[in-house]
């Protein structure tokens, strides 16, 4: 038996036939969202949006077999040697870019342009699994979260200043993975706590309940435990620290730009400016809570093929879904979603090297974070950030960075049983 | 180590997908608001104005049409002017007025219509045509508004006007919307219903700039309008446009009825005003000009005025007296001008020379003997049992409430009743003394120019009428006509008595109203003179013609014009004769009335 034959034996055909059922769905909904009654064109013509990636998936087949064939120790090996390459266009992408909307994004030449920060989320996650993989590597120990979090922080740093907020965020999906490495638990819960304290300190006009809470708290944690002094002052000294923190949340907030201050706003009161600052989530919500248990049928759409909702067919591609195929077209969608990352878990939990697994749980990780945070903004439920949905949203780089990143996987996946097991 | 953590991460996603999956349903199944806010986003309903209803007279002549009229609307995004001035010349628009109506129309939209140019006529309308074709962005609006012909019968026709907030409200049916034109006086508000058609509905489908995407469902729920009913009125537009003419210049009222049918031949209210006027763009302007005018031109006399009806009731007097036996044709009274003042005519007279000559305490006495029979031996209770009864009598003849006409705001003039005696009196402290004006048609008694032809109608008609109406058919069949007003209406009076009654009629005009006199037609009439306490006394006229084959029964009030034999007489008797003929015999006495001096 050749080695080819057992790696195609062995590529996991669910995680395949998920990513094409999620590819075309997108597809057939890209062609409705820029459908026009009037002027009907084919799906295929190249003039409209759906054309265009039709061609941009038939790169991703293409991007696909290059994958399959490829050596898989070709992405270990290189991993480091990309990162630190992207790490650089990342660096020049603001001087080199092309500007749009105050935003430098891509680089290119005329109509072929990348974004990098797409393709960086790939190189980052290689990187880590490449770093990470070293039997000593052990995230609860401070060196090397030290290590870990710089990897993670570069690309951040760079993408920031873009200034992409939403694509950064993406970036600390991994925490998921280093949460599966072993990052102490601790980590998570002050993580959260800051994350729930910051949400509070937006959401609640008057700071001082939330001040008021926050001594309640810290004085019932203090008379529960041992009372020893020291224990009294960091608990003290946590509140003090929260309290502060919650008092200078209005003061950065007000140091953000307008439209991410008012993205944060609407979050909070979706009413606040239906026609302004509103606007996305309020007719976003409006196509897809119009479209009823069935939807009005695939073409029937009305809110977003006449534009009501802006992005339709890119970060707000999942109204369309919603509006044409109602609430059943949701949970086919979301099931897909779900079957894929729960497979994925599944497959990375069976990988033979460390490199295989960490690299699968950023997949895990990536994924998961543009499906629920996209969904999630078109339903009001967190602040419009300009993040796609993964295999659907209309775009080149995209299509191509969730591609590749999920292929390298699948192909590792395949090739497991060449790998020296070198699990710890 | 962490052996627990993948089943951590793996409950983390279904979380996830859990909750997005309950917010979805919430919004897209439990919540049916979205539904509503997106037909209100994306689809546009354009609603189909019917036509409205034409109008004709009884020979089928137009009375009222819909004209349409042309507006010219631009869409700025897509019109393009190469050559202003010949844009100018050939829509024939000042450059000013060009550049100021594109950049109002820019600044309320780029791609929706805003009005260039407004009320473009027919002709101007046919001309521009050819040239819109090399005009992309300009298109024409076609509005109907209402158009009176012969500008007659502005009052009895009513006109339409944009609905009000109140109407709007009141109207539970939910047909109507803000802007919709309706009925609001006359025929016209009367028979809205049947006038104003049923609106048809086109639903379109609109981008987020309000750009037409093309209709909704292929037009699926598109429903066309049905053009409204036509109503063929019983008005005889030649009739009412004569009587226009010589009411022309003066105050008060004409009314015309067909005594067999109660149709109404002829109903002029002056002053009076031209239809044309309340139309259109100029309906505000004008109508507060007409609303402010001191002549009152809106408020329509025959049946809103009310006057005492003076003489002619001495005719109800003697049919009542008649019917109740308390009088027969040889009751005698002496002229005693001591009770009441008269004029001078043969002394003592009979019933009809008391009807011939108008006596006035011929009535006087026998409306005593019709109130006070001795029913009660009290005389203040007696008097009041007897005006009671009276009065229930009066009533039949269509006094007292709105016959009904199918106009609104008829009122109903008044027959005083015990009660309205008590009130000013004091009850048990009032007696025949109090109230004998009421014999000779004064004192608390009110009556509209309507009633009064009404009542003419009756005496022609020998004792019934059918309330006077001004549809004969509606889109020409004649039993949609309103069901109560084919409705024969007794007043409870015996036919035999109204011989006496016609032929002391056709013999009083010969005495005081000899300008009535038509050579070969009989006409029956009775002149009055309502009292005025503000000024000179109206000018009344009742009359029916021909006396054996009633065909026009007919009622004049020309207001501070004196005696009722020279004005009212006059207007009544050319009225009748071009109604019949056809034609005038008498241009002199067309020319007195048309002169209008009648007190001298």
């Amino acid at each position: 038996m050749r080695e080819s034959d057992i790696q195609i034996n062995r590529v996991d055909w669910i995680a395949v036939s998920i990513y094409f059922a999620l590819v075309f769905i997108g597809w057939i909904n890209i062609y409705a969202a820029v459908f026009d009654s009037q002027y009907p064109k084919e799906i295929w013509d190249l003039s409209i949006n759906s054309g265009q990636q039709l061609v941009r998936i038939g790169i991703s087949i293409a991007l696909i077999t290059l994958i399959m064939v490829a050596d898989y120790r070709f992405f270990e090996n290189l991993a480091l040697p990309i990162y630190i390459l992207f790490i650089g266009i990342l660096v020049i992408t603001p001087f080199l870019g092309k500007e749009v909307n105050g935003q430098v994004l891509s680089v290119g030449f005329g109509s072929f342009r990348i974004q990098p920060g797409e393709f960086a989320k790939l190189t980052t996650a290689l990187a880590l699994a490449k770093v990470m993989e070293r039997p000593t590597f052990d995230l609860s120990k401070k060196n090397y979260q030290i290590i870990a979090f710089s990897i993670l922080l570069i690309p951040v740093g760079l993408i920031l200043l873009q200034p992409d907020t939403g694509t950064a965020m993406v970036y600390f999906s991994v925490l998921l993975m280093f949460y599966r490495e072993g990052l102490p638990q601790w980590f998570f819960v002050l993580g959260f706590g800051l994350v729930a304290v910051t949400l509070l300190g937006l959401g609640i006009e008057n700071n001082l309940y939330l001040a008021g809470a926050i001594v309640i708290v810290v004085a019932i944690l203090v008379s529960l435990g041992r009372r020893t002094w020291q224990r009294t002052l960091v608990f003290s000294l946590i509140g003090l620290g929260l309290i502060a923190y919650i008092y200078s949340l209005d003061y950065v907030v007000g140091k953000l730009p307008p439209h991410q201050q008012n993205r944060i706003m609407v979050l909070f009161n979706p009413n606040i400016d239906p026609l302004g600052v509103g606007w996305n989530v309020t007719q976003s919500k409006i196509a897809i809570g119009s479209g009823g248990l069935l939807g009005k049928g695939y073409l029937e759409g009305t809110q977003t093929k006449f534009d009501f909702v802006p992005e339709q067919h890119t970060d707000f591609i999942f109204c369309t879904l919603g509006e044409e195929f109602g609430w059943v077209g949701s949970l086919i969608v979301i099931g897909l979603f779900t079957a894929l990352l729960y497979r994925l878990v599944v497959m990375a939990e069976r990988q033979k090297t460390r490199f295989s697994r960490i690299y699968g749980y950023c997949v895990v990780s990536i994924l998961l974070f543009h499906f629920m945070i996209n969904i999630a903004m078109t339903i009001g439920l967190f602040p419009v950030v300009g993040i796609p949905l993964p295999f659907f949203s209309y775009g080149g780089s995209s299509l191509w960075s969730f591609t590749i990143l999920l292929f390298i996987f699948i192909k590792l996946d395949s090739s497991r049983a060449f790998q020296l097991g070198r699990l710890n | 180590m962490n052996e627990q953590r993948p089943v951590i991460i793996l409950i983390f996603i279904f979380l996830v997908s859990v909750v997005l999956l309950v917010k979805l349903f919430s919004i897209q199944v439990l919540d049916d608001s979205f539904t509503k806010k997106a037909e209100r986003n994306a689809i546009q309903r354009i609603v189909d104005h019917p036509y409205r209803g034409l109008i004709y007279d009884r020979n089928g002549k137009l009375l009222v049409y819909n004209n349409p009229i042309f507006d010219l609307m631009v869409v700025p995004k897509e019109l393009k002017i190469q050559d202003t001035a010949k844009f100018c010349q050939l829509f024939k628009i000042p450059k000013d007025q060009l550049k100021e109506s594109l950049a109002a129309a820019k600044k309320y939209s780029w791609v929706k219509p805003s009005t260039l140019i407004k009320q473009i006529s027919t002709t101007e309308f046919a001309r521009i045509q050819d040239f819109l074709i090399d005009y992309p962005g300009l298109f024409i609006m076609t509005r109907a508004v209402r158009s009176y012909p012969n500008s007659t019968a502005s009052h009895a026709l009513g006109y339409i006007g944009e609905i009000s907030g109140t109407q709007l409200e009141r109207d539970t049916t939910k047909y109507y919307s803000q802007g919709d034109y309706v009925g609001l006086s006359g025929m016209e508000k009367f028979y809205e219903n049947e006038l104003r058609g049923k609106k048809g509905a086109k639903y379109k489908m609109v981008n987020v700039r309000g750009v037409d995407k093309g209709p909704f469902k292929d037009g699926e729920y598109d429903t066309a309008s049905v053009a409204g009913k036509n109503i063929t009125s019983t008005l005889d537009m030649e009739l009412q446009m004569y009587g226009e003419m010589l009411m022309a210049g003066k105050k008060g009222s004409v009314v015309a009825i067909e005594p067999k049918t109660g149709e109404i031949l002829a109903m002029i209210s002056a002053p009076f005003y031209d239809p044309n006027e309340l139309t259109g763009a100029e309906f505000s302007r004008n109508y507060l000009r007409l609303n402010r005018d001191i002549e009152k031109p809106l408020f329509n006399r025959p049946i809103m005025a009310t006057y005492p009806p003076g003489s002619i009731f001495k005719i109800v007097q003697s049919l009542i007296g008649l019917q109740e036996g308390i009088l027969t044709p040889n009751t005698t009274f002496a002229c005693n001008r001591s009770l009441v003042a008269c004029h001078n005519h043969p002394n003592p007279v009979n019933l009809f020379g008391a009807i011939r000559n108008s006596c006035n305490p011929y009535y006087h006495q026998a409306f005593r003997m019709i109130i006070n029979q001795d029913i009660s031996t009290n005389t203040f209770k007696d008097t009041e049992i007897g005006l009671n009864a009276w009065r229930e009598k009066v009533l039949k003849f269509g006094l007292g409430s709105p016959l009904g006409v199918d106009m609104t705001n008829e009122k109903g003039g008044s027959i005083p009743s015990s009660r309205l005696y008590d009130r000013v009196y004091g009850e048990g402290r009032w007696k025949y003394s109090t109230i004998y004006s009421l014999s000779i048609g004064q004192g608390e008694l009110l009556v509209t120019p309507l009633q009064m032809a009404n009542m003419v109608c009756i005496f022609a008609n020998k004792g019934y009428y059918y309330t006077p109406h001004l549809v004969k058919a509606i889109d020409g069949d004649e039993t949609l006509v309103p069901g109560k007003f084919q409705i024969k209406h007794e007043v409870g009076i015996d036919e035999k008595h109204f011989d006496l009654i016609q032929d002391a009629m056709a013999e009083a005009i010969y005495g005081t109203a000899a300008r009535a006199v038509i050579k070969d037609i009989v006409i029956a009439g009775k002149t009055g003179t309502a009292q005025n306490p503000h000024g000179e006394d109206h000018s009344v006229f009742f009359a029916f013609a021909p006396k054996d084959d009633p065909k026009i029964a007919i009622a004049v009030y020309v207001e501070n014009a004196g005696w009722g034999g020279r004005a009212a007489a006059s207007t009544a008797s050319l009225m009748i004769e071009k109604y019949l003929r056809g034609n005038i015999t008498r241009p002199e006495l067309e020319e007195y009335v048309k002169a209008g001096k009648f007190i001298y």
